[in-house]
């Protein structure tokens, strides 16, 4: 009886992993991604998979990487995981905030693999996170937008009311209000980071308000295209996009996981590899990028937003510096003072002269 | 929060564009179902229309093209449906499911080294003269071909079906299938023609979602048109004009509640995104019950099939 259940139990075994057979490994070092939507939004996912190929040319034949796309932030990204893992997977990196729970659930089930998570703030033993200054690339588009804007409206798409998004829209307010102390920002949250109708529905209605450069915090292209459309301004977000908006285009923020990945990885084969840490990177370190000016945007403009960029990768520039009141007129900065870094994490309030809430 | 900062007439134009992908598919299927049979298959009909048109609109350059293989995918997806329902004599909810979920995995299939490009661009046709009325002009005399082809299509729906005779022989097909049977009517035939119909609709309904409203080609974009559609359908009581006021209702709150985020309204944005679903259900249980009064236009031998026993 015990051979027969040890028999039914192996081929009940081989039958999955033949199912899995996609997530199957065979090279010496193996790394899984997952990705929230599919590697070919030009966006956000987009840069992870451009992470993901330079670790396959860095290390040529030595690590073996996978990656499953459309992963919901939910039970089923634990079962991604956990099949990654089953089939022999040494690193693993979770490239949405919503995958933390997930993360931490599975890490512990497999204390040997390595993950690393995106924009999270759990860690572990054999978790560590990672996460870019993202506001820092929206000084300086903020600025641009202030400068290009003939209506002084802003229009800013915006998925989830989460400290990262909070952020950047309270930096691209500050540097656009800098820039143009005219400027009124128009906020829309839509509850999604990848979904093009509803992308570009909110940017068709913030363009009928008025708005005549639009930023966005989600990760689809739709935006680009509407903009186009219509005539107007906006900002690759996490790559670029210039080819859906050569007009609308006036430069992007683009996400460098690479190097990252490459270090991360390098790290784990040889050993050095640590889990509990927290990485935060900007413009400085490369995990930011600003891709290519527009030749719309005047020379004097191109120079002053090259200047931001510049003074905040050599750390002279912070995007966040006094006086900044909050949204309610309480002071949150002296002048001179700088945001500290938990503050910056757990942002959930709009800095002063931005109109409306941040949803609950 | 200032509500002069919504632009009223550009609010009602941009819920027209996207009240139409529901307008085309639910006149489709109001079709079907008044033939009697029930084609759960919108949203996988809808799906595959908006791939298909997609590429072939990408590989040709011509929107017009792309709606046009949009309708042709629907419908060749709808025969499918007929087959194994007219044929096979099928359970018409669990085919029609099926359809669904087929149509979805099909279409993401196909439409994987399409996703992330751009697609051909469709003109609007501003109609002369009308167009230069102040608001009503911007409302509903600038939009391109499929929108007015919609409206067009109401039209048609309703004088075919109240007006000739040949609407009238299909109601029969659907209202008593033995009937119109014995009458010397083919009804397979006509209920297969009105599924091939419903099909086309809902492949251009597809087929205007990814190359006009959003324009570009995403995995699972309808994400649930096509069970709006469906909903519209009973909303209506099978009338062409209310289906046409149910999808408006349903476009224009979506854009109505973008807009009031937009100025600023404090409302739960929770709430707000509910709206639209919240405010068509209302209509549909007011409708339903100041029409209680008997037939509410529900056809007798909907979802029932039919089997030939002389």
């Amino acid at each position: 009886m015990k051979k027969v259940i040890k028999f039914l139990s192996a081929s009940f075994l081989f039958a999955v992993m033949a199912l899995n057979a996609n997530l199957a490994i065979s090279a010496d070092y193996k790394v899984g991604f997952i990705y929230i939507g599919p590697p070919g939004d030009h966006g956000w996912n987009y840069q992870h998979d451009v992470g993901r190929k330079a670790v396959d040319e860095a290390f040529g034949g030595k690590v073996e990487t996978v990656f499953q796309e459309n992963v919901p932030e939910s039970a089923d990204a634990e079962r991604v995981m956990t099949q990654m893992a089953l089939a022999g997977a040494d690193m693993i990196f979770a490239t949405s905030f919503g995958y933390m729970d997930p993360v931490i659930n599975v890490a512990k089930k497999f204390p040997k693999v390595k993950f690393e998570h995106a924009t999270g703030y759990k860690t572990a033993d054999n978790v560590s996170t990672y996460s870019a200054r993202f506001y820092e690339g929206r000084s300086v588009v903020g600025h641009i937008a202030g400068k290009m804007t003939k209506s002084n409206t802003i229009g800013y798409v915006a998925s989830f009311p989460i400290p990262e998004v909070v952020r950047g829209i309270n930096s691209a307010y500050l540097a656009a209000k800098k820039a143009n102390p005219n400027v009124e920002f128009k906020v829309i949250w839509i509850f999604t980071w990848y979904d093009p109708a509803k992308e570009a529905d909110a940017a068709k209605t913030l363009i009928s308000q008025g708005a005549d450069v639009i930023l966005q915090h989600v990760d689809s292209s739709a935006i680009m295209t509407v903009a186009e459309e219509a005539g107007v301004y906006a900002f690759g977000q996490a790559s670029d996009m210039s080819a859906f908006g050569p007009n609308a285009h006036l430069t992007a923020i683009i996400n460098g996981w690479a190097p990252y990945y490459v270090e991360k990885v390098k790290q784990g084969m040889a050993g050095t590899w640590k889990g509990g840490e927290q990485t935060f990177d900007g413009i400085g370190a490369g995990m930011v990028i600003i891709g290519e000016l527009n030749d719309k945007i005047p020379a004097s403009v191109k120079k002053e937003a090259m200047a931001i960029r510049d003074g905040i990768a050599s750390g002279t520039l912070h995007s966040f510096t006094g006086p900044i009141n909050k949204q309610d007129g309480s002071p949150w900065l002296k002048a001179g003072e700088t945001a500290d870094i938990g503050t910056l994490l757990g942002m959930n309030f709009y800095v002063e002269g931005i109109e409306g809430d941040i949803p609950k | 929060m200032d509500l002069s900062e919504i632009n009223f007439a550009v609010l009602v134009a941009s819920l027209i564009v996207a009240s139409t992908p529901l307008v085309l598919a639910a006149l489709g299927e109001l079709i079907a179902e008044k033939a009697g049979v029930l084609n759960l298959g919108v949203e996988g009909m809808m799906i595959i229309g908006a791939v298909s048109g997609f590429i072939v609109g990408v590989e040709t350059g011509s929107a017009y093209v792309g709606i046009i293989a949009a309708a042709v995918a629907g419908a060749l997806l709808s025969l499918l449906f007929s087959f194994i329902i007219l044929i096979m004599q099928a359970n018409q909810v669990a085919s029609g499911l099926a359809l669904t979920i087929f149509g979805l995995g099909i279409a993401a299939l196909m439409g994987h080294p399409y996703t992330g490009i751009k697609s051909p661009q469709i003109s609007t046709i501003s109609i002369p003269i009308l167009n230069e009325i102040p608001i009503l002009g911007t409302m509903f005399f600038q939009h391109d071909l499929v929108v007015y082809l919609s409206l067009i299509s109401v039209l048609t729906v309703w004088y075919f079906l109240t007006r000739t005779r040949a609407g009238l022989i299909l109601r029969s097909v659907g209202e008593d299938h033995n009937v119109a049977h014995s009458l010397g009517y083919r009804v397979k035939t006509i209920r297969f023609l009105a599924i091939t119909f419903g099909g086309a609709m809902a492949g251009v309904g597809g087929g205007y979602l990814s190359l006009v409203r959003v324009p570009q080609w995403t995995e699972g974009m309808t994400a649930g048109a096509g069970w709006i559609a469906l909903a519209l359908v009973v909303f209506s009581g099978w009338r062409p004009f209310r289906l046409l006021v149910g999808a408006y209702i349903f476009g224009g709150i979506t854009i109505l509640q973008l807009n009031l985020q937009a100025i600023g309204v404090n409302i739960n944005i929770a709430v707000l995104s509910m709206a639209p679903y919240l405010a068509t259900i209302l209509a549909l249980v007011v409708i339903s019950m100041s029409r209680f009064r008997g037939n509410r236009g529900a056809p007798g031998c909907l979802g029932t099939s039919f089997v030939k026993t002389t």
